[in-house]
């Protein structure tokens, strides 16, 4: 009987592929419900991964014929300790769903909890951009990763031979030799001497002379037997790919906490500035957030109290961008930084500031910015802060946009422009 | 222990690192062992496969060629989440009751693991699967690989044409009846179509032609309509529902029944691996353990070789007892490995127990009892003839009642002299298919009315039904095409209506 052994190790790998995208498509609800709560839990600047997702696992049961719990049930098990026939035992509490107590249940591996699983970075994206009703070519554009920089990153002790590290490597080499050697050497050392010694006080003393010439030749050998280079030693110089956009970003996050602006609306902004955080990983090599989030008065915070807090009172937006205006002179000088802003409130601001808002974006910040995006989030009426910034429309659609926003599908219009640039 | 090695005897390549060769050398030295036991297999090929194919196999009921459908994705994402967060391992082998039968080797094992794969799945799960009479009653191990390459390209042409979601959703209502698609028992041979028309024609016409003259002038006969009326369809209960549903079911298209059919031929197939966890898996186990234990005799393996074998053995016919928190059921390994081992010790060293229990195998020859059990058993009827009080001492087994009429739980039957022949009748039963699944079962199908299928549950210790069990009905509602009725009847013999699903004529032809 000749074997016949079959390699498949490198054949067509991910034969689930399919099976695995349509179960995704299959639950798309429910998995998209998931991708948006674990939006929610995630920062802005980390959108960029895949994650583990968990849905209802009542959802996607398969259903069959079984027998439920009740009824009669007898059932042999094994490691009897304590019963005689006929002995009566309370019912266990917890034992899997109440009487019926089959071991059975268990043997199925499913828990009835979340039905967790792991989607790639593609899949993920994809279900954000999904929601966001992102055009195809957009979502190919922001998915992508063009190009790569291979860096140094140390070095490893497996790789190529061309990329052996011969100065780490024989530093090593000479480490293990002396480690290794070190005893013999100073053992040859001390026989030596007593060589030295014996030839000296008496030369007569054959036997012992050769005694000790014997035992210098056995540590001349295990010296010997010390691989000059061994495998152990190799260094490779090692070098990691990463993404190489091409230059540095700056991207404000404006964001009005007054009391008007609820969970909702700060849901919606949230997908805003990741929107926009996402566009400009791709085009920028670094990229630095500032989050701004103002009342009456402006403060600059991280992105945990950003989207949490949330104040009372009235609102002036004209202060954060003051403090916008002001942290770009002190830190983003606008020759070295491309600078993006992205403002999102509900509209309502204090009567007399909006046009002071129109002023100060026509004179300074539009100037400084590449691109300012605007969004209301409301669906009532359009309030005077509205009305003050599309008087800036004709004069800087090329770096302005603003939409009012009752739904995260509707955000998507306002970065078209920018997007468009770079089609 | 051996004596040292002999000089003569060469040692099987030791280490943990595999190579092409190294596996070779064992196959051919366990297969020379198997054959000197008489084990007969079917050829055999080892294919090399790498973790992430491994967990496609699992999604794939370990078959090379499947169709595709959601519920393999979601199989293979369950198990991808649980094996990296290091909540399992795999699965050491996959075998494919083929012929050749398939063994599939993990690339990441070592090389004594490897070969007690070969040893476990390449010789036992291959004979067993060869010489098993209900392998070879249900399953054709030469041409299923050709039927799932079928299968596979019908359901692809059928999604071409017809639209994946279609194709979807009528595959998820046939998985829905998979464990009730399946014949328990064979059936006559059935006449091809041609030939069973043939003599309908020939009958019809011989009747006719006795029947002609005399009836002529009789006036018809209104009573004998409701006689036929009264008859129930299908005359008998059918207990297959997918195989009634292909037959019968009146709006299904050819595309549609073929699926049925496909599904249903598949569940089939798998159908005996169900009935023989215990024999099956004890079988392997009993031969990896037995012929490597001899290559290790013959001085042929390392002491190294043996102690990560045995390691591994060791765990896998582990049994946890009732209080464990590892307890979850009798592990099949387990047992099936001490009953086999144990057959072996009462036909070469009987107890006066034994002689009393099994005269007729105490003192016979182990290798043809072996055989005559293993071709001629399923897991119920294995236990019920050979378990023996030794083993339910050595298990511990106790069998207890649960029944929801009474407060406690009671203690029915222990490991001892009065308790052994209940113990094993009772463990004999829950390997029992037919008790484990709810029997449910068609019983009437409305011809002249609305067409309306019932099914009866035939309640079994008054057991109740799953509330799922209402999802099912819808598809099966689905599949038929009309109003279907869940009626349950307990062992009175009376019969209570469960539940009834209104499907909706035509709706899917949308």
């Amino acid at each position: 009987m000749s074997l016949y052994i079959v390699d498949r190790r490198f054949d067509s790998k991910h034969k689930s592929s399919i099976n695995r995208s349509r179960f995704i498509k299959r639950f798309k609800g429910q998995i998209r419900k998931a991708v948006a709560d674990a939006i929610n839990r995630r920062g802005v600047r980390d959108l960029d991964d895949g994650d583990k997702i968990g849905i209802p696992s009542k959802d996607i049961t398969e259903p069959q014929f079984q027998h439920g719990a009740g009824g009669v049930w007898e059932v042999v098990r094994p490691g009897n300790d304590r019963f005689n026939s006929g002995d009566q035992i309370d019912r266990p509490l917890n034992d899997g769903g109440g009487p019926g107590g089959r071991g059975k249940a268990s043997n199925e591996g499913e828990s009835l909890d979340d039905f967790v699983f792991t989607l790639t970075r593609d899949e993920f994206l994809d279900i954000f951009f999904d929601e966001l009703a992102l055009p195809n070519l957009v979502k190919q554009q922001l998915a992508r990763i063009d190009h790569f920089r291979r860096v140094r990153a140390g070095y490893t002790q497996t790789g190529v031979p061309t990329n052996i590290n011969l100065g780490r490597t024989m530093r090593g080499a000479a480490r293990r030799r002396i480690a290794i050697g070190g005893p013999y050497a100073s053992q040859l050392k001390a026989l030596e001497a007593e060589l030295k010694r014996l030839l000296e006080d008496a030369p007569g003393d054959v036997a012992a002379i050769d005694k000790v010439r014997k035992e210098m030749a056995i540590l001349c050998a295990k010296i010997e037997a010390i691989p000059f280079v061994d495998t152990f030693d190799l260094r490779y110089n090692n070098r990691v790919r990463v993404p190489l956009p091409t230059t540095q970003a700056v991207m404000f996050c404006l964001l009005d906490v007054s009391a008007s602006m609820d969970e909702d609306k700060k849901y919606i902004a949230k997908r805003f500035f990741m929107l926009l955080y996402l566009f400009l990983t791709r085009n920028y090599e670094r990229i630095e957030v500032v989050f701004i989030r103002h009342h009456t008065v402006a403060l600059e915070v991280d992105e945990d109290d950003f989207f949490t807090s949330r104040e009372s009172g009235g609102t002036v937006v004209s202060s954060a961008l003051l403090m916008m205006r002001d942290i770009i002179a002190k830190r983003y000088p606008s020759n070295l930084w491309n600078i993006y802003g992205a403002q999102a409130s509900d509209g309502d601001n204090w009567s007399n500031d909006s046009a002071q808002c129109r002023e100060l974006m026509d004179s300074s910040l539009l100037r400084l910015t590449q691109y300012f995006a605007y969004i209301e989030i409301t669906d009532g009426s359009p309030q005077n802060l509205w009305e003050e910034y599309a008087k800036l429309m004709p004069e800087h659609s090329d770096r302005f946009a603003m939409q009012r926003i009752a739904t995260v599908t509707d955000i998507y219009p306002v970065f078209r422009d920018l997007f468009k640039k770079r089609l | 222990m051996p004596g040292p090695p002999d000089q003569l005897v060469q040692q099987l390549p030791s280490g943990s690192e595999w190579t092409i060769d190294a596996i070779t050398a064992y196959d051919e030295a366990i297969g020379r062992v198997a054959a000197s036991y008489g084990l007969d297999c079917y050829k055999h090929q080892v294919e090399i496969i790498s973790s992430e194919q491994m967990m496609d196999a699992y999604a794939a009921i370990g078959m090379p060629v499947y169709y595709h459908h959601w519920s393999f994705g979601k199989h293979f994402l369950a198990t991808e989440n649980r094996y990296k967060r290091g909540q399992m391992g795999l699965a050491y082998e996959i075998v494919i009751n083929s012929d050749p039968c398939i063994a599939y080797l993990m690339d990441e094992n070592t090389l004594p693991m490897q070969a007690l794969v070969i040893a476990h799945a390449a010789y036992g799960h291959n004979s067993f699967f060869k010489g098993n009479h209900l392998f070879r009653q249900w399953t054709d191990a030469s041409a299923i690989i050709d039927y799932l390459v079928f299968a596979k390209r019908h359901i692809a042409q059928c999604e071409e044409r017809y639209g994946m979601e279609t194709v979807e959703r009528f595959l998820d209502a046939c998985h829905a009846l998979v464990n009730v698609g399946v014949d328990r028992y064979k059936h006559a041979a059935r006449m091809s179509l041609e030939q069973e028309s043939q003599l309908q024609k020939q009958r019809e016409e011989y009747l006719q032609a006795q029947v002609n003259d005399i009836w002529r002038t009789l006036p018809p006969r209104p009573e004998a309509d409701v006689a036929t009326q009264e008859k129930r369809f299908p005359e008998e209960p059918e207990e297959n529902l997918l195989y009634f549903i292909e037959k019968n079911a009146p709006l299904l298209e050819p595309w549609q029944r073929e699926v049925v059919r496909i599904v249903r031929k598949i569940g089939q197939y798998f159908y005996p691996q169900r009935q023989t966890q215990v024999m099956n898996e004890g079988w392997a186990t009993f031969w990896h353990y037995t012929l490597l234990n001899t290559l290790y005799d013959e001085g042929r393996l390392n002491d190294g070789f043996m102690l990560e074998f045995l390691q591994t053995h060791t765990n896998v016919v582990y049994q946890p007892p009732y209080n464990s928190r590892y307890y979850s059921g009798i592990n099949v390994y387990a047992l099936g490995f001490a009953m086999w081992r144990d057959i072996r010790r009462i036909c070469e060293e009987p107890t006066a127990e034994d002689i009393e229990w099994f005269p007729d195998i105490a003192n016979s020859d182990w290798r043809k009892t072996f055989d005559f059990a293993m071709q001629n058993f399923k897991d119920e009827s294995f236990i019920a003839q050979y378990l023996s009080p030794k083993l339910m001492r050595e298990f511990r087994f106790f069998s207890l009642l649960d029944d929801d009429s009474r407060d406690k739980l009671q203690v029915q039957a222990i490991h001892d002299a009065s308790g052994y022949h209940a113990v094993r009748h009772q463990l004999a039963e829950q390997y029992d298919l037919g008790s484990r699944e709810p029997n449910i079962q068609v019983w009437n199908v409305d011809r002249r009315g609305d067409r309306a299928l019932t099914l009866r549950h035939f309640a079994y210790q008054k057991r109740p039904l799953e509330e799922e069990c209402a999802k099912v009905l819808d598809h099966v509602a689905f599949l038929w095409g009309f109003n279907v009725r869940l009626e349950s009847q307990n062992a009175q013999g009376v019969v209570t209506f469960l539940d009834q699903r209104n499907s909706e004529k035509f709706t899917r032809e949308n």
